[in-house]
């Protein structure tokens, strides 16, 4: 498959008066043409500042790319003048965010906003901007598009909101579309709505989607391959299937254990003690050890590299190496390990890449 | 055992002026009751009613129409200061946001023991700082924590907070509103295991109010289910998510993305139009129990057929 951005090392810094908070710390993946990869990790493991960092949204000072590389046709993004990034941002990658009442301007009209993504890019009549406008609300799936041109953002309601601000970032028709909790601030049957829109617009289009979200059952739902995100770093990373039917890391582990399963009603939940660490000063060894009921002594003096699983499967664990103990996850987990091999089998031996 | 109502809520309604002489009817006839150690869930998307549901019960908000029984006591009657002050006590209230729920310029220890000062609770300084002391260990916070400001705080820290503000006052049922919709999911767990642990160690009841389904069927005993003011559903939740009746709650229930990759691949949505009953002009809806303890709103026509379906 064709690498279409491919991160490196990459370590982001805010420099406020208390010192260096460390956000993104040595992040490294690529992005196929096409899939879509889930990011996912709690608030400040970094996952936002690094879909950020991408379109060098974040204002410096106070971030700053500390080191590593962004590689997207042939370009290291990083080392972009302002200017050229402007001609990559919003028409070769863009972005949609959480929520759509302040993505968008309350005082323009709905074609307005449209039509502005698209003159800026493209060397377009007025009216030719019009019509594609149009044709961009009805690929968004809203009906009347003519007469909803006309109309502010206070006419619609917040799912009609969010396939307005899908449709400005398809303006161009992006490479690139990352979306960061798309939609986190919507009712689920909406939400279910705008995924399915996502989809179906991804197939028709064929762009590569980033999905940022902490919803476990959205990945499910969308990702190809998911990263898993904790302070600063990606600890697993692999295909949908390799992480949520045979994951390796102990955090990975924790988030879907801590899920409530349907059929687990009277047992406790398992939940990760504790709460993330400080990035103004983060631990020795690995970030997760101080949470991590299977942590080895190893783990607080030095951080685990990233072990091989599979030819897309990596996970950053001392418990992969060869002279770790062999340690049991917990029921939930275990229960849906049962389930890879005969999902792999099924798939002709492969999981699905 | 014999199953004690402790909340009974008889045809709610909360009616808003909406200018020009309109009202928004948030809640428009809600009908269910509470039974004591229980924990009855309310979902249902934003703007059901859900939360004012929740709020009308407690007296935030003066009901436009119908009663609620608290021990069978009218919670919005007429009441003297002293009664109003002990049902109070009875009934707490856990917020969603624990970031605006807790008063930024107070320590952690006056913000727990605001109701005991205002109970009289505590006879003296010792004894108030004693109760402090216990109820943040009580949700695992320590006592080191009392002489804090709100800031110092994570999310999941502060939600702790506002229960043990609630439990400061020995109440016996607590509504919480969204109390886990804010947290990360791995502090969503630490938050409604310690619900549940206080629920077996008090006897507590609670009135859980949430979007989020699958933790919902994980703490309730019994579900309901609200769309548009109005309660469709309601039923135990095992049997709610592996029966619903009601076209609304299949669409609700099909609509939630699981942690599991196989199943979201052959997922197939249920989409839900009001239009689809056909109901006719003049029909009388009404909330009918199907089989033992399973509600749902429909007509007399729909009654029969659910009735040939499932029971």
């Amino acid at each position: 498959m064709e690498k279409i951005l491919q991160v490196n090392d990459l370590h982001i810094s805010f420099d406020i008066h208390a010192g260096e908070v460390q956000a993104v710390r040595g992040v490294t993946f690529d992005l196929y043409k096409g899939e879509t990869l889930a990011i996912v990790g709690e608030s400040g493991s970094g996952k936002s500042v690094t879909s950020k960092a991408l379109m060098r949204l974040l204002p410096t000072p106070p971030s700053r790319i500390k080191q590593g590389e962004i590689l997207f046709e042939g370009k290291d993004l990083t080392k972009l003048s302002e200017k050229d990034m402007q001609s990559i941002r919003g028409a070769k990658i863009s972005m949609i965010f959480q929520d759509p009442m302040t993505s968008l301007n309350p005082t323009m009209t709905i074609g307005k906003q449209i039509m502005e993504a698209i003159l800026k890019h493209q060397k377009l009549s007025k009216e030719e901007a019009r019509k594609r406008a149009i044709e961009l609300l009805q690929l968004v799936g809203i009906k009347n598009a003519e007469l909803r041109m006309k109309q502010y953002p206070h006419q619609f309601s917040g799912g009609m909101r969010q396939r307005v601000v899908i449709a400005i970032a398809l303006a161009c028709n992006p490479k690139i579309l990352i979306a960061d909790e798309p939609t986190t601030a919507l009712d689920v049957t909406i939400q279910a709505q705008i995924l399915e829109l996502m989809k179906d617009i991804q197939k028709k289009l064929g762009m590569s989607i980033i999905f940022i979200t902490h919803d476990l059952g959205v990945v499910a739902n969308m990702a190809d391959r998911v990263a898993v995100m904790y302070a600063g770093k990606i600890v697993e990373i692999g295909t949908v299937d390799e992480i949520f039917y045979n994951p390796k890391h102990p955090y990975t582990w924790g988030l879907l254990a801590s899920m409530p399963s349907l059929d687990h009603k009277d047992t406790e939940l398992y939940s990760i003690p504790g709460s993330p660490p400080d990035l103004l000063n983060p631990p020795k060894g690995d970030a997760f050890a101080p949470r991590n009921p299977y942590a080895l002594k190893i783990d607080y003096e030095l951080e685990p590299p990233m072990f091989q699983v599979s030819d897309t499967h990596y996970a950053a664990t001392w418990l992969l190496h060869e002279k770790a103990p062999k340690v049991e996850p917990p029921a939930i987990v275990r229960e849906r390990m049962k389930r890879f091999a005969d999902i792999v089998a099924r798939k002709g031996g492969k999981p699905r890449g | 055992m014999a199953k004690q109502k402790l909340l009974e809520v008889k045809n709610l309604k909360q009616y808003f002026p909406a200018g020009r002489g309109e009202v928004v009817k948030a809640v428009d006839g809600v009908t269910f009751d509470i039974y004591k150690g229980e924990t009855f869930g309310l979902v249902g998307e934003s703007g059901c009613g859900k939360s004012t549901t929740g709020r009308t019960i407690i007296r935030l908000y003066e009901a436009t129409d119908g009663e609620v029984l608290f021990n069978g006591v009218n919670v919005h009657g007429k009441k003297s200061k002293k009664e109003l002050k002990e049902l109070n006590r009875k009934m707490q209230m856990i917020f969603q946001d624990p970031y605006a729920s807790l008063n930024p310029r107070m320590t952690v220890a006056d913000i727990i023991a605001e109701g005991i000062d205002i109970h009289g609770l505590a006879k003296t300084k010792e004894e108030r700082m004693q109760r402090v002391y216990e109820l943040l260990e009580t949700v695992g916070l320590n006592r080191e924590h009392a002489s804090r400001y709100p800031h110092e705080f994570s999310g999941g820290q502060r939600q702790r907070i506002g229960i043990a503000r609630a439990l400061a006052v020995e109440p016996e049922f607590i509504i919480a509103d969204e109390p886990i919709s804010a947290l990360d999911v791995s502090i969503q767990a630490q938050v409604v295991n310690l619900l549940k642990r206080l629920q077996r160690e008090k006897g507590l009841t609670y009135l859980f109010i949430a979007h989020d389904l699958s933790m919902v069927k994980y703490i309730s005993d019994r579900i309901g289910v609200m769309y548009f003011g109005k309660m469709v559903e309601l039923a135990e939740s095992e049997e709610l998510y592996r029966n619903p009746i009601h076209p609304y709650t299949k669409a609700l229930l099909s609509a939630i993305p699981l942690p599991d990759p196989e199943t979201e691949r052959t997922r197939k949505r249920i989409m839900y139009d009001p239009a689809q009953h056909g109901y006719k002009d003049g029909e009388e809806l009404e909330f009918r129990e199907i089989t033992p303890g399973h509600f749902v709103l429909c007509s007399e026509e729909e009654y029969k057929r659910y009735r040939a379906m499932y029971a």
